[in-house]
């Protein structure tokens, strides 16, 4: 008999009064009574919904059944046939708005928790499972990656996990992408991003870092080099700003850049050089997850007031849900249907105030959401010295200029067919270099995909 | 780990160091820069590439110390390494087409990259002249490289202790109104020398091209923090720089937002004097 309590288990979490001054993790995960008591309310129905909800299609009901039968690597395995980055997903998901959003567990009380369950058994197999992957035998073949963020790892894996021989090109000096200088270290600790990493490279994925293709080497030089396809996995790009007034006082930056300064380069921890802002009263413009991971991080940082700045109501922010509530809970101060006009200085070009806009809901736009209009009169002066601009990026133009045959949309994303190619022969892209800012778990099925493109073209070619 | 070859101390607060750096070295430009991490707790720091050498697999830095990172550099030797070492970044200088004759102008510790500038115009046949600035006789840097790689070389100094006396832009001036023509002129060093550079160029209608050096993290292109206000319009000098045309570019506000860390800045070199920062 199933467990038919209409609430999750709820999660050990950090006390938020506690948390918002650290950077470890907020959610500390089940105990394994906790998870078999979850994974008990699934209902392992025969046609699965929530599988077609999940990008990678994990086999939910059946990792899920597992647990209950105390099988936590057997769980683990099941879930890594789909995804190379399990202990990543089951933290940084949206799953609301995909598995969990099909339970039939959510129509009477909350779907089962199949983000947390995917995370315990990702977590058990890291804590005690020590056998490295083996390396599966050469096929002969070569291929290159270029970005080693979620798209290409996963790309890299399921590559690797059929014998071929794969390269990771990353320009950064550790792999990871978004992963490593974007998510925060209390949403997803880097010992796991690096510890994924490692088991890729167990799997005999060669990783070189430092390498900006598109300079370093072309796309052509790489082919040149041997390898018989090339998958694109540049990522997100230029941030964006809102073209107003004051965007280029002193304490102006992109979420890109605040959270790279804390995330990739530690600045948050004594003994590490990079600097960051130091920041008493804190604008966050923007209502996605970039924006509620710069609103928390500057909390953490010791800021006193940090405001989400978003034009819409909350129902439209994109931001996960999970996320919205730990920032409010933590203390984020939420100014919805607001929109900075301008930014102001002092007298040391520093900034002091942003101007905000109040905003009322019109007509459903191009994206379905009700759009924000202006309402006349309505400006007042928001108290800030630090400015972080959270409102999307557009695709890294790296890539595409210094590729011939490489065609990209008006957006500057790369055009790719419906096997992931692009407009060159053997080059194939994937991630937010063709959606633009998308989420992690977008940017892995589009690696997933690709790379099964990839295998079907090297033994089309070969044969 | 990227090893120094060479180290070489320029002037009291200059120093040259070449790296092993062979897939930097068969690619770097004039123009292109590198992001070098000195080690794992190290920030990312640009520095345009003075000279390469792509047989020995080589590049050469040249870079003033200034901050923390370039302080934990210095304190380095040869046949120590460092961590990182990303590039050619940016985009190789672009000189306009049919330039017979340009002028190539360096402040102080941007000699170094003025250097490679002057270096490839002259390879190429375009008569290349020279105007290098210093403060004094004490700080002069590169005087033999210059004089190998171009037509005249001036030297001047702020208080006339070598060469002439006087700023870099007295003598661009001084060369323009004795009758030579330029067809173009690239200005690097500190921003207000190529502000004042552009501003005399302008009035002549000399195309004029600078190197900019703003704060930047990752230089490729996802910060954001290189943002730079060129013809009225934001560019990034990671991947659109980092030359511009001068006389579009907001020598101003670059200037400004140059001096965000600067308090940071001061604190590390005292923390140096103190003895603080050693390797």
């Amino acid at each position: 008999m199933p467990n038919m309590s209409q609430n999750k288990v709820p999660v050990p979490e950090q006390a938020p009064e506690i948390r918002a001054h650290n950077f470890e993790e907020v959610t500390l995960g089940y105990t394994a009574e906790m998870a078999e008591e979850e994974a008990s309310r699934c209902l392992n129905c025969k046609n699965m919904p929530c599988v077609s909800g999940c990008p990678v299609n994990i086999r939910i009901p059946e990792f899920i059944k597992k647990i209950t039968e105390h099988d936590y690597e057997g769980a683990y395995e099941t879930i890594h046939l789909s995804s190379s980055l399990p202990a990543v997903c089951g933290r940084v998901c949206p799953q609301e708005r995909q598995c969990e959003s099909q339970c039939v567990r959510g129509k009477k009380g909350e779907p089962v928790g199949i983000g947390r369950l995917e995370r315990f058994a990702a977590d058990w197999h890291m804590q005690n499972v020590e056998e490295p992957a083996k390396k599966p035998e050469f096929n002969g073949h070569k291929i290159a990656v270029v970005g080693g963020g979620p798209a290409g790892l996963t790309c890299a894996g399921d590559l690797a996990k059929k014998g071929y021989s794969v390269t990771i090109f990353e320009a950064f000096h550790v792999a990871g992408g978004v992963l490593m200088y974007g998510i925060p270290e209390f949403r997803l600790p880097k010992a796991i991003v690096q510890k994924e990493i490692e088991n890729l490279k167990h799997l005999g994925v060669n990783i070189m870092t430092n390498m900006v293709i598109g300079k370093v080497f072309s796309i052509d030089e790489l082919m040149q080099q041997g390898y018989e396809a090339v998958f694109v996995g540049s990522g997100a790009g230029l941030p964006r700003f809102m073209g107003i007034e004051g965007e280029s006082l002193i304490g102006v930056c992109s979420a890109n850049e605040y959270l790279t300064r804390i995330n990739l380069m530690k600045g948050y921890k004594d003994g590490y050089d990079t600097p960051v802002l130091k920041s008493k009263s804190v604008a966050v413009c923007g209502g996605g997850n970039v924006a509620m991971d710069a609103a928390r991080s500057a909390l953490r940082m010791g800021a006193e007031h940090v405001y989400i700045i978003y034009r819409r109501s909350e129902n439209e922010m994109p931001a996960r849900k999970e996320e919205v509530h730990h920032a409010k809970e933590e203390g984020v101060e939420f100014l919805t249907l607001q929109n900075p006009v301008k930014i102001l200085g002092d007298e040391n070009g520093r900034v002091r105030a942003a101007i905000c806009q109040k905003m009322e809901l019109g007509e459903p736009d191009a994206s379905g959401r009700r759009s924000p209009v202006p309402i006349p009169d309505s400006e007042y002066e928001l108290a800030v010295d630090t400015v972080i601009m959270a409102i999307g990026t557009s695709p890294n133009p790296l890539i595409r200029t210094t590729t011939e045959g490489l065609e990209a949309n008006k957006k500057g994303c790369l055009i790719v067919d419906e096997s992931m190619m692009t407009t060159k022969q053997g080059v194939y892209a994937g991630g937010d270099a063709v959606t633009g800012a998308a989420t992690v778990i977008l940017a892995m099925g589009a690696g997933k995909s690709a790379a099964k493109s990839i295998d079907e073209y090297i033994k089309n070619k070969n044969n | 780990m990227f090893q120094i070859i060479k180290k070489k101390r320029l002037n009291s607060s200059v120093t040259m160091m070449e790296f092993e750096a062979p897939y930097i070295a068969a690619k770097v430009k004039a123009g292109q820069f590198v992001i070098f991490r000195v080690d794992e707790q190290g920030e990312r720091v640009p520095l345009t590439v003075a000279d390469s050498n792509p047989e020995k697999g080589t590049i050469t830095l040249i870079f003033q110390i200034v901050g923390r990172s370039t302080m934990k550099l210095d304190a380095l030797e040869e046949g120590d390494s460092i961590a990182d070492l990303v590039g050619p970044l940016g985009v190789a200088t672009e000189i306009p087409e049919n330039t017979k004759r340009i002028c190539v102008i360096g402040g102080g510790v941007g000699c170094a990259i003025a250097y490679p500038q002057a270096k490839t115009c002259f390879a190429k046949g375009i008569e290349t002249d020279v105007i290098a600035g210093f403060r004094n006789k004490e700080i002069v840097i590169l005087e033999e490289e210059f004089k190998q790689h171009c037509n005249h070389l001036i030297i001047c100094t702020d208080d006339g202790s070598y060469g002439k006396k006087g700023f870099v832009t007295d003598a661009l001036k001084a060369q323009i109104e004795n009758g030579v023509h330029y067809d173009a002129v690239i200005a690097i060093g500190p921003v207000p020398m190529m502000k004042f550079v552009c501003l005399l160029t302008k009035q002549y209608e000399i195309p004029t091209i600078v190197s900019l050096n703003p704060i930047m993290v990752d230089g490729t292109g996802m910060c954001g923090g290189c943002r730079v206000t060129v013809g009225g319009k934001i560019r990034y000098a990671c991947v659109e720089g980092p030359d511009f045309d001068g006389h579009q570019v907001d020598f101003d506000e670059l200037m400004h937002r140059n001096t965000t860390f600067r308090e940071r800045e001061a604190d590390c070199r005292m923390m140096t004097q103190a003895g603080q920062i050693t390797k």
